[in-house]
């Protein structure tokens, strides 16, 4: 009965979007809104989304008002030179003026041709972040590196949002070629923006003995939220490093799916998300080993405060014909405060007979008698805490190379959490 | 420097010190000794302001303060320094990071500079080579993975970085063999001054060989039912301390 008196929630927030302009091939288009037509917003029901309510998101009712705010600070400064390129609301408004080097390309959706379109994988469209990702980007960016290529800078991908009931579904494409090597951060806030949603699509591919690093801060506010794809294919002999860092924001959903498909390929899925208020973060991870002899190594690891929510599903699959799997998997989490929750879930499945693979995770307090013993040295009780927080989530920090992206999480750490660094 | 009156504490429903008066002056060096149960380490653990514990009543001053008001930072800040019987393992955070944290802490507190790095440094070297503590442990997780005896070094080198007017050592030289007991006891001897004061809380007198204390107490069911020089330690080691039950039984 209710169900046929229910509205399509999802058909009231597409009808305030606007189609895409991107030149994506009619098949693509078609398959993504005919998904889009038979479906809605997923409830609790769906394993998938147990734990993430979406309700928040398909309440809004996306604003059509395509001015962007020209008070917004637009820089996200890394104390570094890279390649920068800045989106707000989902356009393109500031692009490195430095000549990019040889054998690399960066190019906004709007201008590539059909056939660099056309060499975007996963364009099955059949989930739903996925889908409305692909009928309503707005824009994106194209990065090519060619084959042998060193990106001896790195590139920086900015991401804000600004102003009220502002939905915007940016998607892009990381090609690394055959033994090319490339660092990109991608960074994300929304200051003073309320009610507003990210929908990022970043389709990866790692070529052969390629090296891919990609380090992603997700600095997102109260009263904003943002759901995350990161589709990768990594090919043989490639190592890729996805470090994604979560301090804020009121729904953050991030899926990333690493699929392995070429032997000998080091693949590193490291998290870490520090929340507070009520924010609520959930990160599914699924790494697919699809070949022998590949590495997979995923840490995760969430600092809970106040009423936020933590969620961690990661799952690790191991096919039939990956014998030599070695996977290690954990998901460990610390609750700081008794109406903080996390929900963790590590899922393996292994279908081939020679592989080492492990997974866990805890959850777990600060240990009260450590924090009394550093009291018991002069530290206050918040510097105490600060430091036990600081050593449960290092293992994470220190997998990230850059030290201007530690400095900015940092940086960050001392104004969201009022840490203090010495 | 340390005015403990009538103090009654419990944990739990049960009261665990009964009434323990004592009074340690500046300059001082006093030894608790009494069995296990006694309520020696819940002395220590009040004292540094475990919050487990209820004060029923009594009151402790230290240094014209009233110590049971303050936090467990504060009392630390104002000079008093608890050497742990158990001192636990604080995986990550290491040593010398969280000891510069005090001291800057405790700095800012009393109104001073923090410290400088290079300062600090030579600060670590001078009090570790005091203790005879591996500079490389001083780096190290805070007692992880530490054996026994490296725990208590540990210990003694946090006293000598804090440099506390009031250390209370609890059982520091339990566990420990004859060359880390002289190496501990040569560590609190050294920051012996007459500023500053220490209490030593012991079940062997094997320790007073080394501190020698001014006075000796003896705490029996939580109260201190004896006091003395330090012959009494020689005294209890002798009798053992079936001696004090049937004193404190007779009345
Ligand atoms: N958490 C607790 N709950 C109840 N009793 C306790 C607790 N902790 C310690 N005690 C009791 O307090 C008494 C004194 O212990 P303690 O101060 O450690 O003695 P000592 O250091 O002299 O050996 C013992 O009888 C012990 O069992
Ligand atoms: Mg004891």
């Amino acid at each position: 009965m209710s169900t046929l008196l229910s509205v399509n929630k999802l058909e009231t927030f597409r009808s305030h979007l606007n189609k895409t302009k991107i030149g994506f091939s009619n098949g693509i288009l078609e398959n993504a809104e005919s998904f889009l037509n038979q479906t809605d917003f997923p409830t609790t029901k769906v394993e998938d989304w147990k734990y993430t309510r979406l309700n928040k998101i398909s309440g809004i009712q996306p604003s059509n008002d395509t001015t962007l705010d020209t008070d917004v600070i637009l820089d996200y400064d890394l104390g570094k030179e890279t390649f920068k390129f800045i989106f707000q609301n989902g356009v393109l408004c500031s692009s490195s003026d430095a000549n990019l080097p040889e054998g690399l390309t960066i190019l906004p959706l709007e201008d590539c041709t059909q056939e660099q379109l056309a060499s975007i994988p996963y364009q099955d469209n059949n989930e739903l972040f996925v889908a409305l990702n692909t009928f309503y980007c707005s824009s994106g960016l194209y990065i090519e590196v060619k084959k042998n290529t060193v990106v001896n800078k790195t590139i920086h991908i900015h991401h804000i949002v600004s102003g009220e009931n502002m939905v915007n579904h940016v998607k892009h494409f990381i090609n690394c070629g055959t033994s090319s090597n490339c660092n990109i951060i991608l960074t994300f806030i929304s200051g003073e923006a309320k009610n507003c949603m990210s929908n990022v699509l970043t389709n990866v591919v790692v070529g052969e003995n390629a090296k891919l690093n990609i380090d992603k801060l997700q600095l997102e506010n109260d009263g904003n939220y943002g759901v995350f794809n990161e589709l990768t294919e990594i090919y043989a002999n490639a190592n890729f490093t996805l470090n994604t860092i979560t301090l804020g924001g009121t729904l953050i959903r991030n899926n990333v799916h690493a699929e392995i498909k070429g032997q000998n390929v080091e693949c590193n899925l490291n998290g870490a998300y520090l929340l507070k208020g009520s924010a609520h973060v959930d990160n599914h991870t699924l790494i697919e080993h699809q070949v022998p002899n590949c590495n997979s190594n995923e840490l995760y690891k969430g600092v809970m405060d106040d009423k936020s929510t933590g969620v961690f599903n990661g799952k690790v699959i191991v096919h039939k014909d990956a014998q030599k799997t070695n996977a290690f998997q954990s998901n460990a989490n610390v609750l700081l405060s008794k109406d903080a929750t996390i929900n963790t879930k590590p899922e393996l499945e292994i279908y081939a007979d020679d592989v080492k693979c492990s997974h866990g995770s805890t959850t777990g307090q600060l240990d009260e008698n450590a924090i009394f013993y550093l009291r018991a040295r002069g530290v206050s009780e918040a510097s105490a805490r600060q430091l036990l927080v600081q050593a449960f989530i290092e293992d994470v920090l220190e997998k990230i190379e850059d030290e201007n992206v530690v400095n900015c999480i940092h940086n960050e750490l001392s104004e969201r959490l009022g840490w203090s660094f010495n | 420097m340390l005015t403990i009156k009538n103090l009654h504490a419990s944990i739990n429903g049960k009261e665990i010190l009964k009434g323990l008066n004592l009074e340690v002056k500046a300059g001082e060096v006093h030894a608790i000794m009494g069995p296990n149960g006694a309520g020696k380490s819940t002395l220590a653990s009040v004292l540094a302001g475990k919050e487990d514990y209820e004060i029923t009543e009594g009151s402790v001053t230290f240094d014209g303060k009233d110590l049971l008001d303050l936090e467990t930072e504060d009392r630390a800040r104002e000079g008093l320094f608890l050497a742990f019987q158990y001192p636990v393992e604080i995986p990550g955070v290491s040593n010398v990071n969280f000891l510069r944290t005090a001291i800057n802490e405790i700095r800012e507190y009393r109104g001073e500079e923090a410290i400088s790095a290079k300062d600090f440094m030579a600060l670590v070297r001078e009090k570790s080579a005091l203790v005879e503590l591996d500079s490389k442990l001083a780096t190290r997780s805070v007692n992880e993975g530490f054996s026994g005896g490296e725990k208590k070094r540990n210990e003694i080198f946090q006293m000598a970085m804090l440099e506390p007017k009031l250390a209370i050592l609890d059982e520091t030289d339990s566990g420990l063999d004859i060359d880390a007991l002289r190496i501990v006891a040569n560590g609190v001897n050294k920051l012996k001054s007459p500023k500053n004061a220490t209490v030593v809380i012991t079940h062997y007198q094997r320790l007073l060989d080394y501190i020698v204390p001014d006075v000796v107490h003896v705490l029996y069911d939580g109260k201190i039912v004896k006091s003395g020089p330090k012959e009494l330690a020689l005294e209890l080691e002798e009798k053992g301390y079936d001696w004090i039950k049937s004193e404190v039984e007779a009345g």
